[in-house]
């Protein structure tokens, strides 16, 4: 059995920040991840943040998770980091977390309080052919380019533009892969603008109100339909149109990583502005059961500058419990909160608002 | 044109189960997330329904009528992924 203080589950934005801010209250911090590398989504990012300057926007992704990670150096002697380890389950009678590092270590923690920054996995959707090689969720294809170097093909059927599909589409053509369409279910572009105008000055066409139909191949996929849908989301079978393409990116939103806290009983509510069932909270980050926290996209899907803001309030607070401090702790805290509501502000975190309302509590 | 979403569709691929047999067991009156889980197998591969849970849940509300909220959230059962039993014989405290 491992004992440490903090324990925290993933390494990205939210647990980086988690755990920076319970290192430097002085708290003994476990942070276990089950990349080989840290720094969650940020590694493969390598366009600019958005939002203002405290938060390191104009910052690329993959810079801002080398800050981080300097951080987590300075703060080593407080700080234990395990990689490749995925937490396996939270057991309530005990309140122990298992993981398993690779496949053939296996390990009890018990720590005083438990961030969970566990992140998301991508939605998937149903149509014939759906598992054919050549046909990926946007993250997987950015994971293969930005971080491994590999392009998944030469012509590629971007499906969903939010910010990922937006900003994957513009990656694969930096990558010298041609995109040959972009398709929204939804009437309108979920993305920023910026990024939209982006992709479309380099000629590529963003279709609302359309979707995928099917994918068709043998060993793989060698051609798309698409199709435009009606008001009442319904495919117009005279629009449909095959385009020639060997890889479909999906990036058709996130799922919250639950499984943790759900196995923890910690209370949930399903709030499909923030991606499905997230846990009620309390505005810094603490769970219905007093020793856990959450931070990041597992607490609601939004984006790497709310999830270090998360984070570093559920840093602060779990250490704070253990009767952690240092000057200005406070001050900081309320700091971060306001930086946080401040980021939330625009007409664009409408959504955001809305699905915190209903999950944001007093205990 | 083919039906929008075909029932050969591959929902579990852990399991190989379809959204045909999901269909026919919502239909048979299992619309609970956690017997279809149980019947099918689907969500019990090594990536824990990752995938086909959101999928199950929505077809389950589209056939029944029922909102997403209405429907009740199958188990999720440690461990989230494949341990050998070797591992957890070994670890004893």
């Amino acid at each position: 059995m491992r004992k440490t203080e903090v324990l925290v589950v993933g390494g990205g934005p939210a647990g980086l920040s988690a755990a920076i801010a319970a290192a430097s209250m002085g708290a003994k911090v476990l942070l276990v991840d089950d990349g080989l590398k840290l720094g969650g989504q940020l590694v493969k990012q390598t366009h600019k943040f958005f939002g203002s300057h405290r938060q390191s926007a104009g910052v690329r992704g993959i810079k801002i998770a080398g800050m981080l990670l300097s951080d987590i150096e300075k703060l080593k002697d407080k700080i234990e980091v395990v990689s490749n380890t995925t937490a396996t389950g939270y057991y309530q009678d005990d309140g122990v977390v298992t993981a398993m590092t690779g496949e053939d270590v296996y390990m009890k923690i018990k720590s005083e309080r438990v961030i969970i920054a566990t992140g998301a996995s991508e939605r998937m959707l149903t149509f014939p052919n759906n598992d054919l090689p050549g046909v990926y969720g946007a993250g997987a294809v950015q994971t293969l380019m930005n971080v491994y170097g590999i392009v998944p093909g030469d012509r590629v059927l971007m499906v969903g533009a939010g910010n990922i599909g937006l900003i994957v589409s513009y990656q694969l053509m930096q990558a010298n892969v041609e995109v040959a369409t972009v398709v929204e279910a939804m009437p309108y572009i979920g993305g920023y603008l910026v990024h939209a105008s982006k992709i479309r000055r380099l000629g590529v066409p963003i279709y609302t109100s359309h979707t995928i139909l099917e994918v068709y191949g043998k060993d793989a996929v060698e051609a798309a339909a698409i199709v435009k849908l009606d008001s009442k989301w319904q495919p117009i079978p005279s629009t449909k149109r095959i385009l020639n393409v060997d890889t479909v990116c999906l990036s058709v939103g996130l799922s919250p990583l639950i499984e943790l806290l759900w196995q923890a009983g910690c209370k949930m509510k399903y709030v499909p502005q923030l991606g499905g069932n997230v846990v009620l909270r309390d505005k810094y980050m603490r769970t219905s059961r007093r020793d856990i926290f959450v931070a990041g996209d597992v607490a609601g899907i939004e984006e790497a500058t709310s999830a270090m803001l998360e984070g570093k309030l559920a840093g602060l607070i779990a250490a704070s419990d253990l009767g952690y401090a240092y000057d200005g702790w406070e001050a900081d805290r309320e700091d971060t909160l306001s930086s946080l509501e401040e980021l939330r502000r625009g007409p664009l975190s409408e959504k955001i608002r809305s699905g915190l309302k209903e999950v944001v509590v007093e205990w | 044109m083919e039906k929008f979403t075909d029932d050969d569709v591959i929902v579990c691929r852990c399991e190989d189960v379809t959204l045909g047999q999901i269909r026919e067991v919502i239909r048979r009156g299992y619309t609970d997330p956690e017997e279809i889980k149980r019947i099918t197998r689907a969500g019990m591969g090594p990536c824990q329904g990752k995938t086909c849970r959101d999928i199950i849940i929505r077809e389950v509300a589209r056939i029944t009528g029922k909102r997403i909220d209405e429907i009740p959230v199958p188990t999720y059962r440690p461990p989230s992924k494949p341990i050998k039993v070797g591992l957890l014989a070994e670890e004893s405290d």
